[in-house]
C-alpha cells in the first residue's frame, strides 16, 4: 500500500518542479508545500485532531455546558477537591521520588557492569507493558492486608503513592539513559586531569548534561501519574476524601450521571498537564540552546 | 628531566599494549610520539596523565614519582582528540574550569582566562558555547583550558586528527609558534611523520608497543634504527638489496661506480617533482627526481638506464632480500 501511494506522490512533486514556470510573486505563495509535505502534513493534522484535538475540545466544552458557576461548585466539591488535591499532590511527590531514583537506576544501567543487567535493563520497561490493573493487583498482593511482608499499604495514601512510583518508574530512567550512553567519557577525564574530584565532576560536567533529561522524564511521570486509573483503584480502595484519585472520581461522577461534573474535572486535569508539558518544552528548549 | 618513564608494561586483557617502554621527556621540550595506529603511543601518553595504569614500571614527572598519582594530582594538560569541551560551559567558563576549582579568585580567573583567550586567538569567542566553534577553534580552547592551571607537562592525544588537512596544517604552525612562546613540555601523539618532523624536537617512535628509536626529526629520518622506522618516515624504495630514499637514486645514461641498470616503466609528472618507475631487474622501485633532471635526461618508458643510490645517501640492507 504504502509504496505505490509513496511513488505516486514523489512522481507529481517531481512532474509539478520540472513543469513549474518561472517564479512569481502569486506563485509562490500557493505553492508553499510540496505535494508530499502537504499530504504528510494534511495527515498528520487530521490523524492528530481525531484522535487527540476533537475529543479534548470536546470535553473542554462539555464542562462549560453549564457555565463558569456551575464548573467551579463541580471542582470544589469536597469529594472532587479532595480528589484533585490528592492527585496533584501525590503525582508531584511521586514524579520527584522518581526524577532521583530513575537517575540512580539509568546510571547504574550505563556506567556498571554486573551479572543480569540486561534482564534488569528489559523489567523496567515492564510497568508500560504491563495493564495497570495488574499491576494493581500484584502491589496489592505484596503489599496488602495479607502482604507476606506484613507491610499493608491497602486504602492508605501511601499505597496510592507506591502504585503511581510503579507505574511511572519507566520515565526518568529512559529519558536518561540515552543521555547518559551519548555522554562523552573525554569530557570526565579532562575535567579529572583539571583537577576535579569525582564529586566535582559529577556535580559541574556531568549533571548538567544529565538536567534536560532528568526533567523531561519528570515532567512525562507526573502527567502520566495525575492520569492514572488502574493500578490505583484497587489498592487505594478509593476511599473519598481520602484515597480517591481525580480519575476515579471522574469514573464515579459519571456513574452517577454527572458527565458535566465528571468533564469540569477532567479539564482541571488537562490543564494541569498541559501546564507540566509546556513547562517541559520551555525547558527543553533552554536545554538545546545550550547543547 | 620532565618526565621518565621506566620499564613501562601494560596489556589490554591479554593484548598487551605497551612492552617495557622507556622515555625520557626533557623540560622544555616538544616531543613527538608517532607511530602507527594501535602501536601503543595514546595508551603511553595516558599512563604518563594517569588516565591509565601501568601493570607494571613507573612513571616520573618533574622528579616525583607518579605512577599511583590520581589524574587530579598530577598537574598535567591533557588535550583530547575530539576535544572533549565541556559543552554545557561557554568558552569562558571551559577555560575557567581548572583555575574555579583550584578556588582561584575571580578576578585573577577572569585575567587569566582572558590572556589564555588571546594567546589562542579567541578573545572573541568567550561568550559562545563549544556547539558554535569550528573544530580547530574547539581545539584551541581546549588547549587554552589546559593551559590556565600552568600545568608542569602538557599532553595532546592526536590533537589535529578529527582537523581537515588546511586547518590541521595552520594549527601545527601554531602548535610550534605557541610552544616557543609558552616553554611548557609538550608530548604530542600523532601517526603522521610529516607532523612530528614539522614540529618536534624529539620524535620517539613507537610500533607494537616498544620504542623504535628516539632522536631528533632528521636524525630518524636520516639515520633510522631499523626498516620499520625508514620505512615509517618516509617513501622508501628498495634497489640491491637495501632500503634507499627514493630522491636518494641517482639516474644517469652511462654506467657509473655501483650502478646498475634498469628499465623505466613509468613516469608521473608531480608538478616540480618526477617520479620515476622503473623495473631493476624482476624488481619495481622507483626513483623522485627533479624535473630539470628529467628533461636533461630525456626519460620516456622503455629507456634503459643506469641507477645507484646517491654517494652519501642512507640505506639500510635488508637481511634477507
Amino acid at each position: 500500500m504504502g509504496t505505490p501511494d509513496a511513488y505516486g506522490v514523489a512522481m507529481t512533486a517531481e512532474t509539478a518542479t520540472r513543469t513549474a514556470p518561472p517564479p512569481r510573486a502569486g506563485a509562490r505563495r500557493r505553492r508553499r508545500f510540496s505535494g508530499g509535505t502537504a499530504l504528510g502534513l494534511g495527515s498528520a493534522v487530521l490523524y492528530l485532531s481525531l484522535i487527540v484535538l476533537i475529543p479534548l475540545a470536546l470535553v473542554v466544552v462539555r464542562s462549560a455546558d453549564e457555565g463558569p458557576g456551575y464548573f467551579w461548585r463541580a471542582v470544589t466539591t469536597p469529594d472532587a477537591w479532595a480528589a484533585l488535591t490528592l492527585t496533584i499532590g501525590a503525582s508531584a511527590v511521586v514524579a520527584l521520588v522518581n526524577l532521583v531514583l530513575g537517575t540512580l537506576i539509568a546510571w547504574v544501567l550505563v556506567r556498571d557492569r554486573f551479572p543480569g543487567k540486561a534482564i534488569v535493563d528489559t523489567l523496567i520497561d515492564l510497568p508500560f507493558a504491563l495493564p495497570t490493573i495488574v499491576a494493581g493487583l500484584v502491589l496489592l498482593a505484596l503489599y496488602g492486608p495479607e502482604s507476606p511482608l506484613g507491610l499493608n499499604l491497602a486504602y492508605s495514601r501511601a499505597g496510592v503513592g507506591l502504585a503511581l512510583l510503579f507505574v511511572t518508574l519507566p520515565f526518568v530512567v529512559r529519558t536518561v539513559q540515552p543521555v547518559l550512553i551519548e555522554l562523552d567519557r573525554d569530557m570526565e577525564q579532562a575535567a579529572a586531569s583539571l583537577g576535579a574530584s569525582p564529586f566535582q565532576t559529577f556535580r559541574r560536567i556531568i549533571l548538567p548534561n544529565l538536567v534536560p533529561a532528568m526533567l523531561s522524564g519528570t515532567a512525562l511521570a507526573f502527567t502520566r501519574a495525575i492520569s492514572e486509573f488502574g493500578s490505583t483503584v484497587l489498592i487505594s480502595g478509593n476511599l473519598p476524601f481520602k484515597t480517591q484519585v481525580a480519575a476515579v472520581n471522574i469514573f464515579s461522577q459519571i456513574e452517577g450521571d454527572n458527565t458535566t461534573g465528571a468533564a469540569a474535572i477532567s479539564t482541571v486535569l488537562l490543564v494541569v498537564a498541559l501546564v507540566a508539558l509546556l513547562v517541559l518544552d520551555l525547558l527543553q528548549r533552554w536545554g538545546s540552546r545550550r547543547g | 628531566m620532565a618526565i621518565e618513564v621506566r620499564d613501562v608494561n601494560k596489556s589490554f586483557g591479554t593484548t598487551p599494549v605497551l612492552r617495557d617502554v622507556s622515555v625520557d621527556v626533557a623540560s622544555g621540550s616538544l616531543t613527538a610520539l608517532l607511530g602507527p595506529s594501535g602501536g601503543g603511543k595514546s595508551t603511553l601518553l595516558r599512563v604518563i596523565a594517569g588516565l591509565e595504569h601501568p601493570d607494571t614500571g613507573t612513571v616520573r614527572i618533574s622528579g616525583v614519582d607518579a605512577t599511583r598519582l590520581a589524574p587530579q594530582r598530577r598537574n598535567v594538560g591533557f588535550v583530547f582528540q575530539h576535544y572533549a569541551a565541556f559543552k554545557h560551559m561557554t568558552v569562558f567558563r571551559n577555560v575557567a574550569f581548572g583555575l574555579e576549582i583550584r578556588k582561584r579568585p575571580k578576578d585573577e580567573i577572569r585575567r587569566r582566562v582572558m590572556e589564555l583567550l588571546e594567546l589562542v586567538h579567541l578573545e572573541q569567542m568567550a561568550g559562545r558555547y563549544p556547539s558554535q566553534l569550528s573544530g580547530g577553534q574547539r581545539q584551541r580552547m581546549a588547549l587554552a583550558r589546559a593551559l590556565a592551571v600552568e600545568p608542569q607537562v602538557l599532553l595532546l592525544d592526536e590533537p589535529f586528527g578529527a582537523l581537515d588537512a588546511q586547518v590541521r596544517k595552520e594549527l601545527r604552525t601554531w602548535l610550534r609558534r605557541l610552544h616557543d612562546e609558552v616553554h611548557v613540555t609538550t608530548v604530542f601523539v600523532t601517526h603522521d611523520q610529516e607532523e612530528a618532523i614539522e614540529v618536534a624536537d624529539t620524535v620517539v617512535v613507537l610500533a607494537d608497543g616498544a620504542v623504535e628509536q628516539v632522536g631528533s626529526p632528521s636524525d630518524v629520518y636520516d639515520n633510522p634504527a631499523n626498516p620499520f622506522v625508514m620505512r615509517f618516515l618516509g617513501p622508501v624504495t628498495e634497489i640491491g638489496g637495501s632500503l634507499v630514499r627514493p630522491h636518494d637514486i641517482e639516474i644517469s645514461a652511462e654506467p657509473r661506480p655501483g650502478s646498475g641498470e634498469a628499465t623505466v616503466t613509468r613516469i608521473v609528472r608531480l608538478g616540480f617533482e618526477v617520479r620515476v618507475e622503473l623495473l631493476v631487474g624482476d624488481r619495481e622501485a622507483w626513483a623522485q627526481v627533479t624535473r630539470g633532471t628529467a628533461e636533461r635526461l630525456g626519460l620516456a618508458p622503455g629507456d634503459i638506464v643506469n641507477v645507484r643510490p646517491s654517494p652519501g645517501a642512507r640505506s639500510l640492507a635488508l637481511t634477507g632480500a
